[in-house]
C-alpha cells in the first residue's frame, strides 16, 4: 500500500504542477488576482505531495520491503538503519525522487516567503518552476518510478554499493542537490523577468538571496564529496577532474559568476542583460550535470543507466529548457533598458573580470567535461582528458583572477582609483613576497611554482584584511574606535572579506598537498617500520573482525614522531559478501592541518599485507577554505538587506503596476 | 568615457580572454590528451614506445604473476590479441582476473606496456563501458557481462565513491 500511494502521490503533483504552470499564467495575461494567486497554493501543495510520495519511499527502504524493485536492488535487511535512509537516494530513481523533491522545496518557498514580490512576478516564477518540475515528474513516472513492483517479492535485497555505505552519501548528495536545484529558483526569475519585459535592481535584490543560499549549499556539496572521495577510496585524492565532478563545477564556476554580477545589478543598475544570461546559463549548466550524470553517457561509473529511454528523455528535457530559455533570451533582452555608466577601472569593472574569467574558466571546464563525448560520437575515437589538460587551461585562467581579487573590493563603484588600490595592497603583497622568499630558501623539492602560487594565496588572504582594515581604520584610529565600526560593517562585507580568504585558503591547501606530500608504498610484515616525514609507523598486527553486513580485516599501527609514541592508526578493508566487492577504510591521524592517511592493499600469503602511507601537510586548509567561503556567504545572506523576503512593501506595488503596464 | 569607448573596451578585453583561453585549450589539447587502445588496436597502429595511451581489456586468468615489492605482471586480452603488462604498486580493490581493466602509462622498446595507473572503474558485474564497447565490437562480448548492470552508483557524491578503484599512483592524476 505505500508504494502505491507514494506512486499515486507522486502523480498528483504532477496534476498539481502542470495546473501552476498555466493557471497563474492566465492569471497574469488577464490581470486576475485569483488565477495569478493558485500559483502559491499549488506550490505548497506540491511541495506536500512530493514530500509524501520521498517519506513513502524512505519507509520502503527502512522497513526493507523487498517486494519494491528500487528496494530489492538497493537495500538489504542487514544494513545499518541509517544507509537505509540514504541508500534512498543512493540509487537513480530515488535520487531523482530527491531532485523533485528539492526543487518543489525551493518553489514552496517562493510561494510561502515571497509575499514580497509583485503578483505576476511570483506567478510567473512559480509557473516556470512548475515547468521544471513537470518535467521531471513525467520523466521519474515514464522512465524511473522508484515505486514499481517485483511480481514474486525475494526475501533479501541486493545491498548498496559498499562504497556508498558511508557517512558521506548521507550529506553529500541532498547537499549538492540542494545547490543544483536552488539555481532553478533564479533561472526561474529570469525567465520570469524575461517574459514580462521588465527588470530592475529589486529584481535582483530577490534574486540575490536564493542564488546566495543555492551557491552555499554547492559550495558545501563539493567541498563535502570531495573530502569524501579522499577518505572512502583509498589514495588520498581529493579531486579527480572526474566529469562527474566537473558537472557540478560548472554551476558553481557560473554560480559564482551570478552571484557577483548581481551585486553590480542590484547597487548600480548595470549589467542586466549579462545577469539573466548568467541565470539562465547557472541553472543550464546543472541540468547539463544532471544529464550527465543520469543519462549514462559518461564513461564513468555513474553511466549505470543502460535504457537509452531515460538519456533521450533527459536530452529532450535539457533541449527544450536550455534552448528555450535562450530563444526567449534573444528575443526579448535586447528590449531591457540599459543601466548606469562606469569606468573599467572600477569596482563595476573589476566584477565585469571576476565574470570574464570565471565563465571562461567554465567554458574550458565545458570543453574538456563534453569533447570526448563529442569525438566519440563524430570519429569513434575514444579519448581522455584528465588532469593535465585542466592544469593546462583552468589553472593559469585563475592566476590573473586571483590577482585581481583583492582588488576588487578596494575600488570604488563607477570610477576607481588602481593606483590607490595597490597602495593600500602594499602590505599584502610584502607579506606575499616574504612567503615566497621564504618557502624558496627554506623548502625541499617540488615544483618552482609552489611557492609563487603560495605567494599568491597569501596575497588574496592579505588583500582580504586589508579590505577589512581599510573600512575599520585599523591601525590610524585608536583601536576602541576600530572595533566599533568593525561591528557596524554590513555582513555583506564581513561575508565578502571571508569568502576571499577562504579562496586564498583552499590554495594554500592545494598548492601544499599536491607539491609536498610524500608516500610510502611496500607490503609490510608484523613488527615492520616505515618512516615518512619524520613519522614512525609501527605495523603492530593483523586481525579479523565481523561487521554488521560485512568482515574486515583491520591493521594496528603505532605512530611516533622522535620516539615519542602518538597514537594508534588502524585502516581495514572490508569484505561486503552479499555483493562480493570490497573496500578500503583509510585511517587518518590529523596533526594541526595535516594528515597521515593509511590504506591497506592485499595481504599476501605469508602474513604480510600491502601498505600505502601518505603524509599530506596542510590537507585540510583544501576543505577549510569552502567552509570559509560558505561560511561567508551566510554572512552575506544574514545582512539585513538581503534578508530572504525582507519586506518592501512600496516596491512591490510599483512593481505590480508597471508589470501591468507591460502585460 | 563614453559608453561606446567603455563598451569596445570590455569587449576588447573579453575577446583578448578569450584567445587566450582558445590558445590554452589548443595547446593542452595537444599534450595531454589520452587515447585509448586495445591489443588489438597496438598491433593494428604500432604505436611507438614512451607514448602514452590507455589500454584497456580483460586481464588473462591465470596471467597475474607478483613479484618483489609489490611489482606485478598481468596480461592483458581482447580476445584476438594480448599484451603484456607490468605495474609496480597496490592494484585497485576490483581488480580481478578474467575481468576488465583499464591501464595507462606507454609501451617500453621490449613491448611491454609499463603501467603507472591501474583503474578498474567497476565492480564484479559491470565492465568499464571502453572495455565494454571494445570487446562487442570485435563480437567477444559475453551476454552476462552486461546482464546485471551497476545500478548503485548512487547521486553525484557517488562519483568519486563509484570509481572505487582510482589510479594506484596517485602522482598520475594530481
Amino acid at each position: 500500500m505505500i508504494a502505491e500511494s507514494g506512486h499515486y502521490a507522486l502523480v498528483l503533483a504532477l496534476g498539481l504542477a502542470l495546473i501552476q504552470s498555466s493557471l497563474p499564467v492566465l492569471g497574469v495575461r488577464w490581470r486576475d488576482p485569483i488565477l495569478m494567486n493558485v500559483a502559491r497554493s499549488t506550490a505548497l501543495a506540491q511541495l506536500l505531495f512530493v514530500a509524501f510520495s520521498f517519506a513513502a519511499l524512505v519507509a520502503l527502504h527502512v522497513t526493507s520491503d523487498f517486494s519494491v524493485v528500487n528496494v530489492f536492488e538497493n537495500s538489504h535487511s542487514l544494513k545499518p538503519l541509517i544507509y537505509k535512509v540514504t541508500g534512498v537516494w543512493g540509487n537513480h530513481e530515488g535520487s531523482m525522487l530527491l531532485w523533485v523533491l528539492i526543487l518543489a522545496l525551493f518553489g514552496g518557498l517562493v510561494a510561502a516567503f515571497g509575499n514580497n514580490l509583485p503578483l505576476s512576478l511570483r506567478a510567473h516564477v512559480l509557473a516556470v518552476q512548475a515547468w521544471i518540475a513537470s518535467a521531471f515528474y513525467l520523466f521519474i513516472l515514464i522512465t524511473s518510478n522508484p515505486f514499481l513492483r517485483i511480481a514474486n517479492p525475494p526475501i533479501e535485497g541486493r545491498d548498496l554499493n559498499p562504497v556508498l555505505q558511508d557517512i558521506g552519501l548521507a550529506v553529500h548528495p541532498p547537499m549538492l542537490y540542494l545547490g543544483y536545484v536552488g539555481f532553478s529558483i533564479s533561472f526561474s526569475f529570469a525567465v520570469a523577468a524575461l517574459i514580462e519585459g521588465r527588470i530592475d535592481a529589486a529584481w535582483a535584490r530577490w534574486v540575490r538571496p536564493w542564488t546566495l543560499v543555492a551557491w552555499i549549499f554547492l559550495t558545501l556539496g563539493i567541498a563535502m564529496g570531495s573530502y569524501w572521495a579522499y577518505y572512502e577510496l583509498g589514495w588520498g585524492g581529493w579531486w579527480f577532474w572526474d566529469p562527474v565532478e566537473n558537472a557540478s563545477l560548472m554551476p558553481w564556476l557560473a554560480g559564482t559568476a551570478l552571484l557577483h554580477s548581481a551585486v553590480v545589478m542590484e547597487k548600480r543598475n548595470a549589467l542586466k542583460v549579462w545577469t539573466i544570461l548568467l541565470s539562465i546559463l547557472a541553472f543550464s549548466l546543472s541540468l547539463l550535470g544532471t544529464f550527465l550524470v543520469r543519462s549514462g553517457v559518461l564513461t564513468s561509473v555513474h553511466a549505470f543507466a543502460t535504457d537509452p529511454t531515460r538519456g533521450v528523455f533527459i536530452l529532450l528535457i535539457l533541449c527544450i529548457f536550455i534552448g528555450g530559455s535562450l530563444t526567449l533570451y534573444a528575443w526579448r533582452a535586447p528590449a531591457l533598458k540599459q543601466g548606469g555608466l562606469f569606468a573599467p577601472i572600477s569596482r563595476e569593472g573589476a566584477l565585469v573580470l571576476n565574470n570574464l574569467f570565471l565563465t571562461t574558466g567554465c567554458a574550458t571546464v565545458f570543453i574538456g567535461t563534453l569533447y570526448p563525448l563529442a569525438l566519440e560520437v563524430l570519429t569513434g575515437d575514444k579519448i581522455s582528458v584528465g588532469a593535465p589538460f585542466f592544469n593546462l587551461t583552468f589553472a593559469p585562467l585563475f592566476v590573473p583572477l586571483m590577482i585581481a581579487v583583492p582588488f576588487g573590493p578596494l575600488l570604488a563603484w563607477k570610477r576607481g582609483d588602481l593606483l590607490g588600490a595597490a597602495q593600500r595592497l602594499t602590505a599584502a603583497g610584502v607579506a606575499a613576497l616574504i612567503a615566497v622568499a621564504v618557502l624558496w630558501a627554506w623548502t625541499r623539492g617540488g615544483s618552482a611554482f609552489a611557492p609563487l602560487a603560495i605567494g599568491l594565496a597569501i596575497f588574496v588572504i592579505g588583500g582580504a584584511l586589508s579590505d577589512l582594515a581599510e573600512r575599520t581604520g585599523l591601525f590610524r584610529v585608536p583601536f576602541a574606535t576600530a572595533t566599533r565600526r568593525a561591528r557596524g560593517l554590513p555582513r555583506s562585507t564581513w561575508g565578502t572579506v571571508f569568502a576571499h580568504a577562504g579562496v586564498g585558503v583552499a590554495l594554500i591547501g592545494i598548492v601544499c598537498e599536491t607539491t609536498w606530500n610524500s608516500e610510502y608504498i611496500a607490503t609490510m610484515k608484523p613488527d615492520d617500520v616505515a618512516k615518512l616525514a619524520g613519522y614512525e609507523l609501527k605495523l603492530d598486527g593483523l586481525a579479523q573482525r565481523q561487521g554488521p553486513n560485512f568482515r574486515e580485516m583491520l591493521a594496528q599501527f603505532t605512530v611516533s614522531l622522535d620516539g615519542k609514541r602518538l597514537s594508534t592508526m588502524t585502516p581495514s578493508k572490508r569484505n561486503f559478501t552479499t555483493r562480493g566487492s570490497s573496500t578500503t577504510e583509510a585511517a587518518l591521524l590529523t596533526r594541526g592541518a595535516s594528515q597521515l592517511y593509511i590504506s591497506l592493499g592485499e595481504a599476501t600469503a605469508d602474513g604480510a599485507i600491502a601498505v600505502r602511507i601518505y603524509h599530506k601537510p596542510l590537507v585540510l586548509l583544501i576543505w577549510f577554505g569552502p567552509i570559509l567561503m560558505a561560511f561567508g556567504g551566510m554572512l552575506s545572506l544574514s545582512d539585513r538587506r538581503l534578508r530572504v523576503g525582507a519586506p518592501k512593501p512600496a516596491k512591490a506595488m510599483r512593481g505590480l503596476q508597471a508589470a501591468e503596464q507591460v502585460v | 568615457m563614453t559608453r561606446k569607448r567603455r563598451r569596445l573596451t570590455i569587449i576588447g578585453g573579453s575577446l583578448a580572454v578569450l584567445a587566450v583561453a582558445a590558445a590554452l585549450v589548443l595547446n593542452a589539447m595537444r599534450d595531454s590528451i589520452v587515447f585509448f587502445s586495445t591489443p588489438a588496436m597496438v598491433a593494428e597502429k604500432h604505436i611507438q614506445a614512451g607514448k602514452r595511451f590507455r589500454l584497456g581489456g580483460l586481464v588473462q586468468p591465470g596471467s597475474l604473476v607478483r613479484g618483489d615489492n609489490l611489482a606485478v605482471t598481468f596480461t592483458v586480452a581482447d580476445g584476438s590479441t594480448t599484451l603484456p603488462v607490468s605495474y609496480k604498486g597496490i592494484l585497485p580493490d576490483l581488480f580481478r582476473e578474467g575481468q576488465g581493466v583499464v591501464a595507462e602509462g606507454a609501451l617500453d622498446p621490449s613491448g611491454v606496456f609499463r603501467a603507472d595507473t591501474v583503474l578498474a572503474k567497476h565492480d564484479e558485474t559491470y565492465m568499464p563501458k571502453d572495455v565494454a564497447d571494445a570487446l562487442k565490437k570485435q563480437g567477444h562480448w559475453k551476454d552476462d557481462y552486461g546482464a546485471k548492470p551497476d545500478v548503485n552508483a548512487g547521486a553525484q557524491g557517488a562519483s568519486r565513491a563509484a570509481q572505487s578503484a582510482p589510479p594506484a599512483r596517485q602522482g598520475a592524476s594530481q
